[in-house]
This record gives structure tokens, sequence and C-alpha cells, in this order.
């Protein structure tokens, strides 16, 4: 939390809402639509990635939360990224350095699909 | 024994017309009944019942015999839905050697462990080595293939399997075929068997009489029952064209934590309960994750599946028992 404040400290006032939005965990379509630079959260509850879809800047880090009482993974469908299996609270990160669409699923779970956008 | 069985039909029937059964549901009761099941509707849920007309009238006769499925113990899982996972497959184990009919073996369809751990298979072997029947077959759930694709699961359980686990065996002119249906899923899709296993099953009934009984067991569902939460496996319909030609087809899966039973033709679909925790009716959560009950009523959504088949009947049956 404290590094994340030092990021948001150098950032332009319309990111740093968007970001803070994410962080706080709020459904915002602020957070879906403003390219975050540097990191961005997606939540696993009730068996669905929160939110759907995440657009962030390119170099951008994208951290998943399990929150949910079941393990599930974040898997590019192209095979860009894998996660280990990732139980309650357990995290994974990806650093996306090229700009383009990702979609992504659970592996576990094929139903719950997610998608970044980075830009 | 014999009186024990009239006087479980009589329960039964009692039980049936003490559900408020209308004529409609009466009449599916029937179509059931003929093939060795009766549907009774309980909270909601189908619930399956044996009709006792031959059942469990083990005399000693070639031929007859009976096994139980157990499911979903998912070893390792320590959240509040059931603190103590071990403590009820070891009160389902209690409960298969209390059977009046000591089942042959049993079969596991399934996230036989949480996390795909060694030690959590350890302690799932360790308490189904006090079952009084010593055979289990075994086919994996997705929670027994995380991270490395199968191969720990085809380790330890993968002796006389072929490709990523499935098989078939004869016992007592019953032929079985254990599927696996939890690899290489597809983003936004079911569960799936795969073009190399569905041309081995294929290969693996050809040769059979239209007579044999069939029993298919796999973790997902073969027959879809939510596809919003993934209840069912893309290709079963494939699978399922191959045992067209057969008279009594019974097909055993886990994965959804509750019983459900259907009839299709010549083939009875029927779901297990779990040994660890019960998760929703379809539809009826946010998602299909593990439902937390007051802990007095957690074993009675838990529970295990003794399967008779008596020779010359029809179909097999199958009776749920909770754990309490």
């Amino acid at each position: 939390m404290k590094r994340t404040s030092t990021w948001v400290a150098s950032l332009a006032l319309p990111v740093m809402v968007a970001m803070l939005l994410v962080l706080a965990g709020s459904p915002s379509v602020t957070a879906n639509d403003q390219p975050s630079a540097a990191a961005a959260e997606v939540k696993i509850d009730n068996f669905s990635f929160g939110p759907q879809t995440l657009t962030v800047a390119v170099g951008a880090t994208v951290t998943w939360t399990n929150r949910d009482d079941i393990p599930h993974t974040v898997v590019s469908t192209d095979g860009v990224f894998k996660s280990k299996v990732r139980d309650t609270d357990e995290k994974f990160s990806y650093t996306f350095d090229k700009a383009g669409t990702y979609p992504y699923f659970c592996s576990i779970h094929p139903k719950m699909t997610g998608t970044v956008v980075v830009q | 024994m014999a009186d024990k069985n009239q006087g479980l039909i009589d329960q039964k029937w009692h039980e049936l017309n003490d559900d408020g059964v209308d004529r409609r549901g009466f009449l599916k009761c029937m179509a059931w009944a003929g093939t060795g099941l009766v549907w009774t509707m309980s909270g909601g849920i189908p619930v399956s019942r044996a009709f006792a007309k031959n059942t469990g009238k083990s005399d000693g006769k070639d031929g007859d015999f009976s096994f139980v499925q157990i499911s979903d113990s998912h070893m390792g899982f320590s959240k509040p839905a059931n603190p103590d996972v071990g403590a009820t497959l070891q009160a389902a184990v209690d409960k298969i050697n209390g059977l009046a009919q000591p089942p042959e073996f049993l079969l596991h369809t399934g996230d036989i462990s949480h996390l795909t751990k060694p030690e959590q298979f350890d302690t799932v072997d360790q308490i189904l080595k006090g079952a009084s029947a010593k055979d289990v077959f075994f086919v994996p759930g997705e929670h027994d293939v995380l991270d490395d694709n199968g191969k720990s699961y085809l380790e330890r359980y993968g002796k006389n399997v072929q490709g990523a686990g499935w098989y078939s065996f004869d016992k007592r002119g019953v032929h079985f075929i254990g599927l696996v249906n939890v690899l290489n899923l597809k983003s936004g899709g079911l569960g799936s068997l795969g073009a190399e296993q569905l041309e081995w099953m294929e290969k693996d009934v050809k040769h059979l009489k239209h007579s044999t009984p069939i029993v298919v067991f796999a973790h997902i569902p073969l027959w879809t029952v939510y596809p919003e939460w993934g209840w069912g496996t893309e290709d079963s319909a494939q699978a399922l064209a191959y045992l067209k030609k057969f008279g009594s087809v019974t097909v055993l899966n886990g994965h959804i934590h509750q019983t459900m039973q259907k009839v299709e033709g010549n083939v009875t679909f029927h779901t297990a309960m779990s040994t660890a925790f019960p998760q929703p009716q379809p539809g009826k959560a946010d998602s299909p994750g593990p439902m937390k009950v007051p802990a007095e009523q957690l074993r009675s959504l838990l529970g295990i599946t003794d399967v008779n088949y008596v020779r010359g009947q029809h179909s097999l049956a199958a009776v749920d028992s909770s754990l309490e």
C-alpha cells in the first residue's frame, strides 16, 4: 500500500482517481475506462473476475486476488500468462509490456472469463 | 431381509404419498419404477430412492451385487462450510461398513483432494483403507489435476489406465467405464472428454453384447445440469451415442455436491452427494461455491450412493443415503 501511494503521487489527477477506486475495490465505470499506468487489481468473488474487463496502460502490473472459498487460476486464452492454482486470498500478478487485448479464464472453472485491455 | 425390503417399499410409497406428489408427478415416479428407481422431490431436489422390488435381495445368487459411489472428498478443504472433511469422509466409510449388503467395491468420482497435494491423497487413501470393500476405482476431478495436468494423479492412481486416466473393467457381467472430463478445459466451455478418449471408448464398447449392463462414471456430469455454472460436458453426446445400442446404461457423476437424476431413453443419469460440503441448487445462489449450513444440518447434506445390480433387472438401482 505504501509503495502504491508513492506511485500515485507521481500521476495525473484523473488517473489517481481511477486507481484509488480500483484499490478501494469499488466496481466503477471510471476504473474500467481509464488506463492505469502502474498497477491495477482484479478481485475474484463468487466465481467471477471483477472488473470483468480491465483497461490499463502499457507497463501496468495487474494483480488478481482470489477471495473465494474455492481455488481458481488465471490463464491467458492465448497462452501469454498462466498462474499456478490460487487458493483463498492468494494473489497472482502479471506485468503487461505490450498493448493489446488479453482474454483470460479460470482453467478449473472455464465459465469464469475476463479481459485485460492494454493501451 | 425380505421383510425389510417390503418394509422399505411400503415406507417409500408412504413417503411418495406424503410428499404430495400430484398425478403428473406420480406418473413420473411410475416411469422411474420401470427402470428401478423412484424419483421423489424433496425440498425441490429430485432424490433417488430404490424401488425396492428386488433391491438388496442378495441371497448369494450369482450376478447380484452392490457397489458404493463416493465423491468429492476435497481432502484439505478447511473453510467454514466444513472445517473437518476427514471426519465426514470417515463417517462415509462407517456408513459403508454398516450397509446390510456389503458392497464389492467403491467408485470415487473425483475431487479426492482439494489441491492435488500428496498429503491430501495420502489421507484419503488411509481413510478408505478402513472400508470393508478393499477395491476402489477412481476418476479425477478438476481439483486432482491442478497445476500438473494430472501427472501426480496418474502416478498414484494410473496403474491400469489409458491416456489421461480413462479405463474400463468388468465385474459380474457389468461393464464399467471410468472417464476423465476435467482436463484441457476451454475458456467459456464445459467439461471435456476429447477426441482421443472418445475414440478409445468407441472401440471399448464395440465388442460388447447389447444386453451387457453399462456403468459409466466420471467427475463432471455427462448431461447438462446447468451450463451457466459449467455443470455439463461439451462432448458427452458423442460418448452417449456409442452407448445407444445397450439396453441398460447407468451414468454416475459427482462435481455438483448434490443428488440429481434423469432418465433419457436407455440411460439413467445420477449425481452423488459430496462427503465434504454441499453446493447450492442450480441458480439458487450467486455462485456454485460451498454452501454454509448450520453445523447440525451438514451431515444430512453429505452422503454416499449405494448401487445395486440384480441380475435380470433392466437397470441398476441407486440409493442415496446421507451421513445421518
